[in-house]
């Protein structure tokens, strides 16, 4: 995709176009605000003092060590602010019997992860706070972890928390025949003519968003102005409000330039409330930036499921219905909606299929790890990896072609809308054509015969085709069904539109990017509708002072409702221009056509007014309509009526090493369909980035505890993340379906990429390896886990692996390729 | 990520550099390119009292022959090695293992002697010294110098030969002048410190190994010479099946770590598929 940073000359058309992002200008030249950067006069900055163990009583703690320290300000523990904290909030209660036994933010009698803070220092220097640390001390008696998900809901367990009975949180079911959705799973069971029950394990991620989170606090009057590196600043001054009691209009909460989130900053932090507290105690601002180890000992992790998985299904490749049995790892605590994170996937298992019945329960387990919450995807890559894998599992079953079984069960698209067995309604889709391309992409034929010819060959480097036909829900959210399910928020979103004297414009969203490219997107979309030259468009976010009402940037949700709400607010202002337009041109309203940002009257080409000559009258305010309010300002709140349902063809070729186990990824190629393309550039990054994070599950990253409940993967060095060296080309390209649901046909892409491509790699390592009896490798798919799967597979000293593949690929049957 | 407090010293000759040392005991750690150093403080995983930088000596990064000796500076950056072409023509293997090392940034802040002397096991640079039979020079207290070999080098992990108060000043390596070389390094992702390695450099006469040295990267305590393939390669053709035996004797006596990257097991098969790929790339440059 090249980008172009020209203006058609005749007819302005930014929708479509791909510019370079305008933001990019300061973020990439040092002019950027990130919260560690700033300075305020009296400032102190603060260290944590963290939990060396994963469950232990604290049975004392002494920190005036601590306080005698050169630099030090304060230096405070749980029992200084146990009375005053609150409870991180949890804004999910997905059951009516869901049991939340508190989430501190500093330990007070009990520490419950490795990682959970339990002291905290104030000093002139963040140095000397850190140095401060140490002189800290803290006695701890050491309780059992609680470690493996089953063994926590076994009975006799130990408890977490020592107020619960269990260490079962909730259980969340899902039935198509109670929901009146479709048939019952129990029936399906009982006349499946072939079934297939595989277990797949999410692993624990950490969301590893380049800028570190980082907190500033300002105490204000009878209330505070917060800095955070935060995806929610709107929910952030209302929870922090509500959680420590400071009335919410002396909250001011600020994101400033965001480096990035994934779902991480999506959450009311300990570290957040904790810095507010020292803040407001010492009168004096506070700053807390946490290093990249306490991102990922301290900060939320995402996934981490057990998935118990049966398809069933007719002889003929008929799918007739969908079990699943959810073992969810909540953590020690809930954080935001670490609750409902799995029930945000809990509607996309069925997937593009057309299945009969559907049943889906979910227990939500505490462990003594770090709490899990939002990760990029949040549910839906879950549900995605699963259905996406048992798909393949079934063909192989039935020796069909993975993508002839998709055919034959996905939603054509005259089918559309259609209200799926999980009872959600998809507006628009072509499956057909996005896979159609995407097989053309990719090459896929001359892949098979590649794959063919190796197996013959019985090379060591064996090749796996994998194919993941997804979609996904997002656009969170239409605020009743969110209502339906007990989410302690609506899904809406606001905009507003600042007509400047001169003609500028200013749009005031309450979508808060932190690395999208909103501030591009968002202008071309008015700089289209209202006629008016793409730099004289300033987008206004970010802080509750200036953008004061709004639901923030999660789920893909900017464009198809922050985006909606641009676009409302934008015709509001043209129904109020044209009232002042007619006055002007005197003529009729009904005959004014507005075009290219003026308004003439129909007929008569002579005569036009344009919106900078309205913006400039109606601020005079010298000559308007009688009654007229002189403003052309405008606010629009957008409530979803559908979620948005992108989807996609994602195809992925693995070599994989038989010798060493190592899987590289050949070829890459997806389509995805996003309705209508705003700027194709910024699809392409946020394919890309989402491309790298699902591979990255597949391949690379896991947080890892070891048996006493540490984490072992505390830096980068051990938690792998992969950088450009370790990703293929990906090949992109788009379908257009647009979305009926809104006047843009514009549909979520944040997370489309992350959501598609796991189970892509896994059916392609899975593939190359079939032949071998393998059908499941663990994620992610390291080259010892690999390598081990081939070994117990038979085919054990080196070099005849290849030759077990080629044995095994003889004795099926020829249609199984 | 701020390391606990501690004096600063940046000497401008060797002789004040060992002064400082003699000075300081134990206390002292010396700062080369930082780039192991400065994790370790910052983790706060050491905290000594004294770190001396001898980043501000010139003579310590100089390059140069001296008859059948390449002599490399302790302090010549990765970067300079790399690219330096009497390396690449008297010491091939130093050359192709550098290119593998980290990535170009660390390339350029990092260097030669730190890296050795460090002494991490999984570090690159160990087998490369072990497998040309380098010679360490290290200036001691008063200024004398010993030299050590490589095999007598490396003490265990993250230990050298290098005391309390000495310094490592130079890297002697004998010409290999026509000698081919292959870095074989298996990570998982491009930035990782080696699961395993193997270096291999070979004299070839015509299309069969006349001599063959073969190191180990991450195969126990220290890098390890892999003798016994050597042994076995001489005479063999350099093809798949002229090296598929010897590199099976690869692991022979080696002790291997377990860590999240594959236990001691897995490393063993890695080492025989490693070494057969280094030789055959190697005999193939």
């Amino acid at each position: 995709m090249t980008a172009t940073d020209e203006r058609p000359a005749e007819q302005a058309h930014e929708i479509g176009t791909s510019r370079t992002r305008k933001e990019d200008q300061h973020l990439i030249t040092g002019h950027s605000t990130w919260v560690d950067n700033m300075v305020l006069p009296g400032m102190v900055h603060l260290a944590i003092l963290r939990s060396p163990m994963a469950h232990a009583k604290i049975t004392s703690i002494d920190a005036s060590g601590a306080r005698k320290y050169p630099g030090v300000v304060a230096a405070f523990t749980g029992a200084d602010f146990a009375d005053t904290q609150g409870n991180l909030p949890c804004a999910w209660p997905v059951t009516p019997d869901m049991v939340n036994p508190g989430a501190p933010s500093l330990a007070v009698e009990q520490v419950n992860f490795a990682g959970d803070a339990v002291a905290v220092v104030a000093a002139r220097t963040k140095a000397e706070a850190v140095d401060a640390l140490e002189s800290i001390e803290v006695e701890y008696d050491p309780l059992p972890p609680v470690l493996d998900l089953e063994a926590a809901l076994a009975d006799g367990s130990t408890l977490v928390h020592p107020n619960t009975t269990s260490n079962k949180c909730y259980t969340w079911v899902f039935d198509s025949a109670d929901a009146g959705s479709g048939a019952s799973m129990d029936d399906a069971r009982r006349d499946a003519e072939v079934t297939v029950t595989r277990r797949f394990i999410q692993q624990r991620l950490s969301p590893s968003y380049m800028e570190p989170r980082s907190t500033l606090v300002q105490p204000v009057d009878q209330g505070v102005t917060i800095w955070s590196s935060t995806q929610i600043p709107h929910i952030l001054r209302t929870m922090l409000a509500l959680t420590l009691g400071i009335p919410e209009h002396k909250v001011r909460a600020i994101a400033p330039d965001v480096g990035g989130g994934f779902g991480g900053k999506i959450t009311i932090t300990p570290e957040e409330v904790i810095t507010t507290l020292v803040a407001r105690r010492l009168g004096k601002p506070a700053k807390y930036t946490e290093t990249r180890s306490e991102t990922l000992e301290a900060a939320h992790h995402g996934r981490a499921q057990i998935q118990d998985i049966t398809i069933t299904a007719k002889q003929d490749g008929t799918v007739t219905g969908l079990d699943v049995h959810l073992t969810a790892d909540l953590g020690a605590y809930l954080r935001l909606i670490t609750p409902g994170i799995p029930l945000l996937g809990a509607f996309m298992y069925p997937g593009i299929y057309k299945f009969p019945a559907y049943h889906l329960s979910c227990d939500g387990v505490f462990t003594t790890k770090v709490p899990t919450d939002a990760y990029r995807g949040a549910g839906r890559p879950e549900a995605t990896f699963a259905i996406e894998r048992i798909m393949d599992e079934l063909a192989a079953e039935l020796k069909m072609d993975p993508l002839a079984l998709r055919r034959k069960n996905w939603i054509a698209h005259e089918e559309f809308p259609f209200t799926t067995v999980a009872g959600l309604t998809y507006d628009t889709g072509n499956y057909e054509a996005a896979t159609d391309k995407a097989v053309e992409l990719v090459g896929w034929e001359d892949l098979r015969a590649e794959q063919a010819r190796r197996r013959e060959a019985k090379d060591p480097v064996q090749l796996g085709l994998g194919v993941s036909t997804f979609t996904e829900m997002c656009g969170i959210a239409p605020s009743r069904v969110l209502g339906s399910l007990s989410f302690g928020s609506g899904g809406w979103e606001n905009a507003s539109i600042r007509m400047l004297p001169t003609g500028k414009v200013e749009v005031v969203t309450g979508i808060s990017p932190h690395g999208q490219g909103h501030e591009t997107g968002f202008s071309q979309i008015v700089a289209d509708r209202l006629g008016i030259p793409f730099d004289d468009i300033e987008i206004i976010h970010g802080d509750t002072q200036s953008s004061p009402k709004g639901l923030d940037t999660y789920g893909s949700r900017s464009l198809s409702v922050g985006g909606i709400a641009v676009v409302k607010a934008v015709d509001k202002v043209i129904e109020k221009a044209r009232r002042v337009a007619a006055h002007m041109l005197e003529a009729s309203q009904d005959d004014l056509e507005f075009e290219a940002g003026s308004f003439s009257v129909k007929g008569a080409p002579g005569s036009s007014v344009s919106l900078p000559e309205i913006a400039f009258a109606v601020f005079v305010a010298h000559d308007l309509p009688d009654g007229m309010e002189p403003s052309l300002n405008s606010e629009a709140t957008y409530d979803p009526v559908n979620f948005s349902f992108p989807h996609g063809t994602h195809l992925c070729a693995t070599e994989v090493d038989t010798e060493t186990g190592r899987v590289k990824i050949l070829k890459y190629a997806c389509v995805d369909d996003v309705g209508t393309p705003i700027n194709p550039l910024l699809i392409d990054g946020q394919v890309h980035g989402g491309l790298a994070q699902g591979i990255a599950q597949a391949l690379y990253e896991e947080a890892v505890y070891d048996d006493a409940g540490n984490l072992v993967t505390g830096t980068f060095v051990d938690y792998t993340l992969p950088a450009a060296p370790d990703l293929p080309n990906f090949l992109t390209d788009r379908t257009v379906t647009p979305s009926t649901d809104n006047p843009l046909g514009v549909k979520g892409v944040g997370e489309a990429g992350t959501i598609a491509s796991t189970p892509a790699v896994v059916n392609a390592i899975v593939d190359a390896l079939r032949p071998l009896g393998i059908n499941n490798i663990q994620m992610p798919c390291t080259p010892e886990r690999v390598w081990r799967a081939i070994q117990s597979s038979g085919a054990n000293d080196q070099g005849s692996a290849a030759a077990s593949t080629q044995e095994h690929f003889d004795s099926t049957e020829g249609d199984a390729q | 990520m701020i390391p606990a407090p501690f004096d600063y010293l940046a000497p401008e000759s060797v002789e004040e550099v060992l002064a400082a040392l003699a000075e300081s005991g134990d206390d002292a750690k010396v700062l080369a390119g930082g780039q192991s150093l400065l994790p370790v403080l910052r983790l706060r995983l050491n905290a000594p009292e004294k770190i001396i930088d001898i980043g501000r000596i010139p003579a310590l990064r100089e390059i140069h022959e001296d008859g059948e000796y390449l002599a490399i500076g302790a302090m010549a950056t990765h970067d300079d090695v790399l690219h330096n072409a009497l390396v690449t023509e008297h010491a091939l293997l130093l050359h192709k293992t550098l290119v593998e090392v980290a990535d170009p940034q660390i390339r350029h802040r990092g260097t030669v002697g730190g890296a050795l002397v460090h002494a991490d096991p999984a570090g690159d640079l160990g087998a490369a010294a072990l497998a040309l039979d380098a010679e360490l020079v290290i200036a001691g207290p008063g200024g004398a110098t010993r030299t050590v070999a490589a095999k007598d080098f490396f003490v265990d992990i993250f230990e050298t030969a290098v005391q309390d108060g000495e310094l490592l000043t130079q890297i002697r390596i004998p010409k290999h002048t026509g000698w081919r070389a292959h870095y074989e390094k298996f990570v998982r992702v491009a930035h990782q410190w080696a699961i395993v390695a193997v270096a291999a450099t070979v004299r070839m006469d015509g299309g069969t190994i006349s001599e063959a040295r073969v190191a180990l990267t991450n195969m126990g305590s220290t890098p390890v010479r892999a003798a016994s393939v050597e042994r076995a390669l001489v005479g063999k053709p350099a093809t798949d099946d002229g090296v598929r035996e010897a590199a099976t004797l690869a692991a022979e006596g080696t002790s291997p770590p377990s860590d999240l990257n594959g236990d001691a097991a897995y490393r063993k098969h890695l080492a025989g598929v490693l070494t057969r790929r280094a030789v055959l790339a190697a005999a193939g440059e």
